[in-house]
């Protein structure tokens, strides 16, 4: 769930090179949304600005007020589970003073253009257009003032909208939205140095937990429609079988079986793209029948043969080799400050360890589906998608239409957690619509297919060499993460985290240490590697908040008191004076890495848990810290070992920093959320290869927690912030902090160390 | 095959192979697409319906083995007095993130409470442990099956 490389970042996706920057006799010019070419120099770098598409803030596109005094607002972001079609809605209902109760939301089609920025990763969502949305409220509001003032032949400051009615103060005449309706959407567009945003004193909506959730209702009722379940007339169902390695391709296949299966209707070949992988289908062989049992049937049926290509003997157990001999040579050095090598060297008091966090799979429960056809020329496709736009130019190519031609509507989306970012899925349906002359296919992925081709979370091998002074401070810090590259899914050959990889969580760490020196090794990645969840900040918060903890043991210091000496005093930090050009494509001025916020959520978390009191036997109390995505989270978790290693977490703390809270109750849900995924891959996440083949297939081989080993508590903390600060993401934020907390509460409890994840169900059970 | 389905309360014919688990038939051949499929091995819980009041994974039970029986799906589960409190109490403590998994949660936990009107945590986390989450919803649910409870104790 990251950012898709824009400019800001150096390294460019095809699609901003399509559509974001052409080259004129070496001049780059930049089209901006409002179709006005600017000198590439001169576009705005920062936010929701470097993305292709932008920011839209024009209210015609965002609402319309009906004559029957209802008003529906377009959400242009898909909804995975965080709540954004609420949150974005509320945030435009709550400056237009319109009533939450009259309110409705569509969702947007995909359409960069007119929408501005659809993809939706890296917490982006409320950080990137909190502001636009409330301005497209707010000069709707002042659109609807005006008519009324227009039909009362009154000065337009003599009225003000209030509940979605608007009141003459001075004769208390009155007229609803409903009637101002058609006016008021003629009325001219304020320009944005008229707009006059509310006080947010006077927020109605926004920062408060009461506004009903939209979906809401139809999630509890059976009626939400998410991508498997988009139903149109004489639809096929669809199964496809891959190439089980990746990079692998089709030889021969004999479908007599399978389209003798009751119910099969068609065996149809889809393509495979050479290497890259990108976002592009597998390719394989499809099984159209009129039900998804039918078509799974047939494809047990079909007889397929397979060249496994490169990686047909690709085992990650001996890449860890790979990843050891990487992370134990120096590789490109990153950041620089003092002289960590010859400190480290000198020292005979070394403290070295290695972290290894395995391959993830997102698993949402939702597996990828989606459904496609093509009527007259036109393709529509219905499909869960993190990526509008991406899955929009990806069918466009792969069905050779024009782009003005192909429709995507975003369905629900049955979780997500970044696989949805990409749409190979989705652009399956259209090819395989395409083949069947335009008849509506519906391709659904078993949880098998799910698990076995996903885009994975990347396996990681960190490093770290510190050297402690008289004090038990570092005086010295080396660390050096391997991993592949998700570049490599874009990039044929692409080795090496690059900035916007070790620009979560490795770099952006605001420790003071004289010597310090980082360093990123090259290593190749063998199959597609993609986005989780807070991506790279797990692997690295793993590692240095775990290490972090053995340096206060190894000094003999507490580990709260000792992260907090570690990070000094409250200061605001310019990210790139610490070798951090990225900063998640935001404002170095306007997102400071602010030691005081750090600081504050650890206070907040261990004052909370009780850090420092007496303990059970067998209890103990981890503590982790993590700034991502411009939010900083504090845990705290408390793990209670049984007497055959039953790992059992009775509380976690969470103090949590994201500026101004727009919709707490889905920011609380957010790191309720995200405490059960971060212990779920602490326990038991790992994806392993052999043959070049994912070895685990469903929940019985890949477990998640379940509810009987939940956290009985989880107490959440939020750091209030006025609406002055700019926004800080929700959705990954919380995930960083949780493994490394419970690893180190797992110490504090038994002494041992836990550098391996995933832990296993039991503490026994870990090699 | 043509048979006869009871499906909340009424009686659909279906024409599928008698091995068609019931996910598929509810889906596919019915338009009940509030059931959902989450792994097609029983693991999960998300394709949970009641077949004569009991809860049953659909995506391992053939079509064969529930002619003749009465099936509620999510679509009709509110109707009754149960399901109708568990729904509220879902919505009331805004349980679900993304909501995939919410009928089957919700299927499960209707089927407990009118097992035991009572549960405690214990009892919920023994019931519920067959309905994963991805989004991690648990801690809600567990609240919201006390307070579905709690409501159906004071109007009862």
């Amino acid at each position: 769930m990251s950012m898709r490389k824009t400019g800001a970042t150096g390294a460019l996706t095809r699609r901003s090179v399509l559509r974001g920057a052409v080259a004129l006799g070496g001049l780059a010019l930049c089209l901006r949304d409002s179709g006005r070419l600017v000198l590439a120099s001169e576009a705005p770098q920062y936010g929701a600005d470097a993305f292709p598409g932008g920011v839209v803030d024009n209210p015609l596109v965002f609402l319309s007020i009906h004559p029957d005094d209802t008003v529906t607002i377009t959400v242009h972001r898909p909804e995975m589970g965080q709540g954004i079609r609420t949150s974005l809605a509320l945030v435009v209902a709550d400056e237009l003073e319109a009533d939450w109760q009259r309110v409705q939301v569509t969702q947007a089609p995909a359409d960069e253009t007119r929408y501005g920025s659809q993809d939706t990763d890296g917490s982006r969502s409320m950080r990137h257009f909190f502001e636009p949305m409330r301005r497209v409220g707010a000069a709707a509001r002042m659109m609807v003032e005006g008519a009324a003032a227009a039909h009362w032949g009154v000065s337009v400051s003599e009225v003000v909208a209030e509940r979605q009615q608007v009141l003459h103060r001075g004769s208390g005449r009155r007229l609803s939205y409903g009637q101002l309706a058609e006016q008021a959407m003629r009325q001219p567009i304020p320009e944005p140095r008229q707009l006059r945003l509310k006080d947010p004193a006077q927020f109605r909506y926004i920062g408060k937990s009461s506004a009903r959730a939209i979906d809401g209702t139809d999630i509890v009722s059976g009626r939400a429609l998410y991508g498997i379940d988009a139903r149109l007339d004489g639809m096929l169902y669809a199964v496809v079988a891959r190439p089980a390695v990746s990079g692998g391709k089709l030889v021969r296949y004999d479908a007599r079986a399978a389209l003798a299966v009751p119910g099969v209707v068609q065996v149809v070949e889809i393509p495979s793209h050479p290497p890259p992988a990108q976002s592009y289908p597998l390719g394989g062989v499809a099984v159209l029948a009129r039900n998804t049992w039918a078509a799974i049937k047939g494809r047990e049926a079909l007889k397929l043969q397979w060249d496994d290509g490169p990686n047909r003997s690709y085992d990650s157990r001996q890449f860890e080799t790979v990843l050891e001999q990487a992370v134990r040579n120096p590789g490109k050095v990153v950041r620089n400050l003092g002289d960590a090598p010859s400190v480290l060297e000198r020292s005979g008091n070394r403290i070295e360890a290695e972290y290894y966090l395995p391959f993830l799979a997102h698993a949402s429960m939702e597996p990828p589906a989606a459904t496609a056809r093509i009527v007259d020329g036109h393709c529509e496709v219905w499909a869960p998608t993190q990526a509008p736009q991406l899955t929009r130019d990806v069918v466009t190519e792969l069905v050779g239409m024009k782009e003005s031609d192909v429709t995507v509507h975003v369905t629900l989306l049955g979780g997500a957690f970044g696989r949805k970012s990409m749409p190979d899925f989705a652009a399956e349906a259209a090819v395989l619509s395409k083949a069947m002359r335009g008849r509506p296919v519906r391709v659904f992925w078993t949880r098998e297919d799910d698990i076995q081709h996903d885009y994975y979370q990347a396996a990681a091998l960190q490093h770290l060499e510190a050297v402690l002074g008289p004090d038990g401070m570092p005086l010295a810090w080396l660390h050096r993460s391997a991993s592949p590259t998700e570049n490599a899914t874009f990039t044929a050959g692409a080795e090496g985290l690059d900035l916007t990889e070790y620009g979560m969580g490795m770099i952006n760490v605001p420790f003071r240490i004289p010597n310090i020196r980082l360093e990123i090794p090259n290593v190749p990645a063998y199959t597609r590697i993609g986005w989780f969840r807070s991506v790279y900040n797990i692997t690295h918060g793993f590692a240095i908040q775990s290490f972090l903890d053995e340096l206060a043991h190894a000094a003999g210091r507490d580990p709260r008191e000792y992260q907090l000496a570690l990070i000094g005093p409250p200061r605001r930090i310019d990210p790139r004076s610490i070798g951090d050009q990225w900063n998640y494509g935001e404002s170095p001025t306007l997102y400071p890495l602010d030691t005081g916020r750090l600081r504050a959520v650890i206070e907040r978390a261990t004052r909370e848990a009780g850090w420092g009191g007496a303990r059970p036997k067998g209890h103990g109390l981890g503590l982790a810290a993590t700034y991502s995505f411009m939010s900083y989270a504090a845990a705290v978790i408390e793990v209670q070992i049984g007497k055959n290693g039953e790992i059992a977490i009775p509380r976690v703390n969470l103090a949590f920093d994201c500026g101004p809270q727009i919709n707490p109750d889905r920011i609380r849900a957010q790191l309720e959320g995200a405490c059960i995924m971060g212990l779920t891959l602490a326990k038991y996440g790992e994806i392993t290869f052999k043959d070049g083949r994912v070895q685990q297939s469903n929940f019985s081989d890949l477990p998640l927690m379940r509810i009987s080993e939940a956290p009985r508590e989880i107490r959440l903390h939020l750091q209030t912030a006025s609406f002055d600060v700019p926004p800080g993401g929700v959705g990954e934020p919380g995930l960083p902090p949780i493994a490394p907390a419970l690893c180190n509460a797992i110490f504090a409890a038994t002494g041992r160390r836990i550098r391996r994840l995933p832990i296993g169900a039991t503490l026994s059970g870990q090699a | 095959m043509r048979s006869e389905l009871s499906v909340n309360g009424e009686s659909v014919p279906v024409d599928v192979t008698p091995d068609t688990p019931l996910l598929w038939v509810l889906r596919d051949e019915l338009g009940l697409t509030g059931t959902k499929f989450g792994c097609g091995m029983g693991l999960c819980g998300a394709c949970t319906v009641h077949v004569e009041g009991q809860p049953v994974r659909t995506c391992v039970t053939p079509l064969s083995a529930v002619l003749g029986k009465a099936i509620t799906t999510v679509e009709g589960v509110g109707r009754n007095r149960v399901g109708h409190a568990v729904q509220e109490a879902w919505l009331a403590l805004g349980v679900p993130q993304c909501g995939y998994c919410q009928a089957g949660q919700i299927m499960s936990a209707v089927a407990l409470l009118r097992q035991s009107p009572h549960p405690s945590d214990d009892d919920i986390d023994g019931a519920m442990a067959g309905n994963l989450c991805r989004c991690g919803t648990y801690l809600r649910i567990r609240a919201a099956i006390h307070r579905a409870a709690q409501q159906l104790r004071r109007s009862p």
